[in-house]
């Protein structure tokens, strides 16, 4: 027993457990609590949007708990539904598509600041998987791998409809990659960093959060981001009036709740991002971790002071992703469809423009001074 | 070793008393599979609406606010039949339409049930005719009917809770509906 504590002390391998507690908590988060949640919130804000009541009637001994069991029972049905393979697929490929769509979008959260740094009986914690001097290139670069999720799984199923799906899908997500790196340069002029650790701890002060003085790019962002996710408005690639299913037309049961999944979670990584760029990560406005550090510490002891100010971070980090997933439900229940064209007129000809011009006015304003840097 | 035999040595040869079951209770939580999936898919309806004719209009009041037929689970429209599990047959279907029905039909994923919406599915309705199909179960076997043209919603909703009712009451989880014996043997294209 003493040796097995002598060797957790290691700091080395101290190191190692802390950062699998940290992935633990971000899987069981994204996959664990996001997803499911995000498809009952979809359901039932969609229904109370409409006037209407939404799925209330699966229950357990006549417990229902405002139709949440939904999700499960869905989970149930499509895990025993027949798992289907068309003639002439590429078998593998097939197979391997729906994990090459979820993973990218998981792989992402390991940059993304989910609280502060703190110092715990002697052990630095800081609340971010990775913390990359280049992770903002870190995001764009693997959340371009994820387009090849939906290729392959166009291409792979020997089905018109998916190939023109994953077509439109690569298109548009090669399109809005572009743009949505251009929308966040003024950004990193006005931080002068890469990393999203940094970025937030930049904004600390209220003044310098990213929405304070960047909202034209948050809308641009925003933008880009959902039209990346392929979620309505700009769910061209798997158009039901157009394209049958799209991309995912040949798959079912789990497989295709697969893509969902990566759509939900891919929903959280994007208000993560915000949150971490835009809205100062776990930051309360007017209030800095010191005041709560120095304020909890003299009641509780700097430790136990320090773990309720990092369950304070992570629960102001939470909510204010919830905001921003409430917001991107809301886009997807308000808007119809753009019309293929018109998503890459919009990408090409009035964001890529708009967020130069941006680009433009943030270098003027850092120059003159108009702009006040962190 | 016999088939006979296996089947008897897989036979259970001690039944759980009512005692056991009660001493088990407080720790786990004790279920079949079968009733535990039959659940799962008795909640969770996801509809390929294959609409013809005019009761789609009353298709689109039951889906909408005043009845809203999510309240079941059974909201989501999937326009892939691989993805579906209960084909709304909605109006009137012809005999140049019948073809496509039963593709349909042998192209969604299993375990599939169809629902017959409105006199026209059922029977033919009104259209007894060279032109019309006369009740699609002379295509693809049919679960649920609801007559009526087109029927109230609330007869939709009716036959909605017997079909969840047929579901609960399944025997087997895997119990194959096959293709419709009028499909050409390769719309099925299973290689899986």
């Amino acid at each position: 027993m003493d040796t097995i504590i002598a060797f957790v002390k290691q700091p080395l391998v101290m190191e190692v457990l802390i950062t699998l507690v940290k992935i633990g908590f971000i899987f069981g988060l994204t996959i664990g609590f996001f997803a499911p949640m995000l498809a009952w919130v979809e359901r039932k804000q969609s229904a109370v949007m409409q006037d209407r009541v939404g799925a209330n009637r699966a229950g357990v001994f006549g417990i229902t708990v405002i139709g949440l069991l939904h999700s499960l029972a869905d989970a149930i049905k499509l895990i025993f539904k027949e798992d289907f393979i068309p003639r002439g697929a590429e078998r593998g490929l097939h197979t391997l598509a729906p994990a090459l769509a979820v993973i990218p979008a998981l792989v992402v959260f390991a940059v993304i600041p989910f609280g502060g740094q703190y110092t715990l009986w002697g052990h630095d914690v800081s609340l971010v998987i990775a913390d990359l001097d280049v992770g903002i290139l870190y995001v764009f670069a693997i959340s371009s791998l994820a387009t090849y999720g939906v290729v392959i799984a166009g291409w792979s199923s020997n089905n018109n409809w998916s190939l023109l799906g994953g077509l439109r899908a690569s298109a548009q997500m090669f399109s809005y990659e572009v743009t949505m790196g251009l929308t966040i340069i003024g950004l990193i002029m006005y931080y002068q960093s890469l990393s999203l650790v940094d970025i937030v701890a930049k904004q600390e002060n209220f003044w310098h959060w990213g929405i304070v003085w960047h909202f034209p790019a948050f809308v641009l962002f925003l933008a880009c981001a959902v039209a990346e996710n392929k979620r309505v408005p700009f769910d061209a690639p798997e158009a039901e009036s157009e394209l049958v299913a799209g991309y995912f037309t040949e798959y079912s049961g789990m497989k295709f709740v697969m893509f969902w999944t990566a759509e939900f979670i891919e929903m959280v990584s994007i208000s993560g991002m915000c949150v971490a760029l835009f809205f100062g990560g776990h930051h309360i406005p007017f209030l800095t971790q010191d005041f709560l550090l120095n304020a909890l510490g003299d009641v509780f002891g700097p430790n136990w002071g320090g773990v309720i100010v990092m369950l304070i971070g992570i629960g102001v980090f939470i909510t204010k992703l919830v905001i921003l997933l409430v917001l991107q439900m809301t886009i997807r229940w308000t808007m119809p469809r753009f019309r293929y064209d018109q998503i890459m007129k919009l990408g090409w000809k009035m964001i890529l423009p708009l967020s130069l011009c941006w680009i433009f006015l943030v270098g003027v304003g850092i120059l003159t001074g108009v702009m006040p840097t962190p | 070793m016999g088939v006979d035999e296996l089947a008897q040595n897989e036979k259970p040869t001690e039944e759980v008393t009512p005692g056991e079951v009660a001493a088990l209770s407080d720790s786990v939580i004790i279920t079949q599979l079968s009733k535990l999936v039959s659940w799962g898919r008795q909640y969770s309806f996801f509809l390929y609406p294959f609409i013809t004719a005019c009761c789609g209009m009353e298709f689109m009041s039951v889906a909408g606010p005043r009845y809203d037929i999510d309240r079941f689970g059974a909201a989501l429209p999937r326009f892939s039949p691989r993805q579906a599990d209960l084909l709304m047959v909605v109006g009137t279907i012809s005999h140049k339409q019948a073809p496509i029905l039963v593709k349909i039909y042998n192209q969604m994923a299993e375990p599939k049930w169809v629902f017959a919406y409105g006199s026209c599915t059922v029977s033919g309705g009104m259209y007894n005719n060279y032109a019309t199909v006369q009740g699609i179960d002379t295509l693809v076997p049919v679960d649920v009917y609801v007559p009526g043209c087109p029927p109230r919603p609330e007869m939709v909703l009716d036959g909605l809770i017997m079909l969840q009712e047929k579901v609960a009451r399944e025997p087997e989880i895997n119990m194959t509906r096959g293709v419709s014996p009028l499909g050409e043997a390769d719309d099925r294209k299973i290689i899986a």
